[in-house]
């Protein structure tokens, strides 16, 4: 795993003590993402590493997964070409 | 840690206490009986960017920062918790825009209720969903107008007056947000009476025939309205509420420092007395740890920290209990007098219930609370 992704781990651990979650496991299928964890993991991510989650980013496969996850960082965290 | 106000957020604390001395503490009494609050009262917070004030300068709004809102909500509630309502839903709806809403959204709405020229109102509750939010049974339809909305929604506060509500219907099973202007074709709003908590909250039931609105009004994605759009106005909504719920703390110790001291049994006054004086202690002692709490919800909430959700709901639930019990005792300290209308802590009691039922129960809280995992700070 990459720095973003130990960080999202680390996040998401704290919700999931015993588990020891892997890169691509699916977090809605583990069953403990309530609707708080889902507005905490918007603003984690947002908070964490300086974005912005919009409203046309509200797709449940931008968030499935710790690569999923980091994969929507790079996204928002690229550079807007012309 | 250094957790005090600064200069900027006391003089706007010293502006709010006097509005609310002037304004509507001398009024509150009489709202309550006529089950309504004022225009001029809602043309004073307008005058005075009272409403929407979390709206950001891009959309026309002051901005305020989460703990000069939170003093705002307090002292709008040490006078009145229905004024205090208003706040609360009329700005639930515009943090859920502002956080969710189109570009298109935010900029058709937006600047109408920072300015409090509309007024908004959360549309959830129904007469079969209360806390379990996600059965609600409105449904939405796609169709080449617009979307198609069937259903009804209850206890929807200041729905009576409101020009914008946040509703969540069900899209083919999935928990979806709209925006529905009062206007709307299909859309019939009642006044709902014979509440006796925050009376004056000009409470709806509004029922949805058919109601068409346009396709922009979806607010967020199909299936994400509860989990996010809802959820944001909720969040927020709690936050409002638990600085409501210290308001009504401080406005039973306010009572009851001027009761005991005028008010002579045995040959003093009630202050002399140990017995009342425990009871004081004890309201000082916990509006001033509510508000502590609130306090740090909102200094989390204005650096964006996720540990602001289960802060914030943690303000709420220990601000609402501690305010029902605070007017609970004022009563007691009242006597006989504190039945009576002629003493406003009967008001505050019946208030204080309000803030332990909506936007998440007590018992919501008590099952939430344990799943966060709370750090030391």
């Amino acid at each position: 795993m990459d720095e973003t992704q130990v960080k999202i781990k680390e996040f998401l651990s704290r919700f999931l003590k015993s588990h020891d979650l892997q890169l691509d496991e699916d977090i809605f299928a583990l069953g403990f993402v309530s609707s708080l964890l889902a507005m905490q993991l918007v603003a984690f991510v947002e908070k964490e590493f300086g974005i912005q989650v919009e409203d046309a980013d509200l797709d449940l496969d931008n968030f499935r997964s710790i690569r999923a996850i980091s994969d929507l960082v790079a996204r928002k965290s690229a550079p807007a070409t012309a | 840690m250094k957790l005090e106000l600064t200069v900027v957020q006391r003089a706007a604390r010293d502006e709010f206490r006097d509005f609310v001395s002037a304004e509507i503490l001398p009024h509150a009494d009489r709202w309550d009986r006529e089950a309504a609050i004022s225009r001029k009262v809602i043309d004073a917070l307008r005058a005075r960017d009272y409403l929407g004030s979390n709206v950001v300068g891009k959309y026309g709004g002051v901005g305020r920062d989460m703990i000069t809102y939170g003093l705002l909500t307090e002292e709008i509630a040490r006078g009145c918790s229905s004024v205090r309502s208003l706040l609360t839903v009329h700005d639930m709806v515009a943090h859920a825009i502002q956080r969710w809403g189109s570009p298109e959204q935010r900029q058709n709405y937006l600047p109408a209720l920072a300015r409090g020229k509309v007024l908004a109102a959360l549309a959830l509750s129904e007469p079969n969903a209360g806390s379990d939010a996600a059965g609600v049974e409105t449904t939405a339809a796609d169709s080449n107008e617009g979307w198609v909305l069937n259903g009804h929604k209850k206890w929807t506060t200041f729905g009576q007056i409101a020009g914008l509500f946040l509703v969540l219907a069900q899209f083919e099973g999935q928990p979806t947000a709209f925006l529905v202007e009062r206007e709307s074709p299909g859309l019939t709003v009642r006044p709902l009476t014979g509440v006796w908590g925050t009376r004056a909250s000009q409470l709806a039931e509004l029922t949805f025939e058919g109601c068409c609105i346009p396709h922009g009004n979806l607010i967020g994605r199909i299936g994400f309205g509860l989990s996010h759009v809802i959820a944001a106005a909720l969040e927020h909504g709690r936050y409002s509420v638990a600085w409501g719920a210290v308001g009504i703390g401080q406005a039973c110790l306010d009572a009851c420092r001027r009761y005991t001291a005028e008010r002579r049994q045995f040959g003093v006054p009630l202050s002399d007395h140990q017995l009342i004086r425990r009871l004081l202690a004890d309201m000082i002692v916990n509006v001033r740890a509510a508000r502590l709490l609130c306090l740090r919800a909102g200094w989390l909430r204005d650096q964006r920290d996720p540990v602001a959700f289960m802060e914030t709901m943690a303000a709420k639930y220990f601000a609402s209990t501690m305010a029902v019990r605070a007017a609970n005792d004022a009563v007691q300290i009242h006597g006989a007098n504190g039945m009576s209308d002629e003493y406003p802590v009967g008001r505050y009691l019946r208030d204080a219930k309000v803030t332990e039922i909506i936007e998440g129960s007590t018992q919501i809280q008590q099952i939430a609370l344990p799943m966060f995992d709370f750090e030391e700070f």
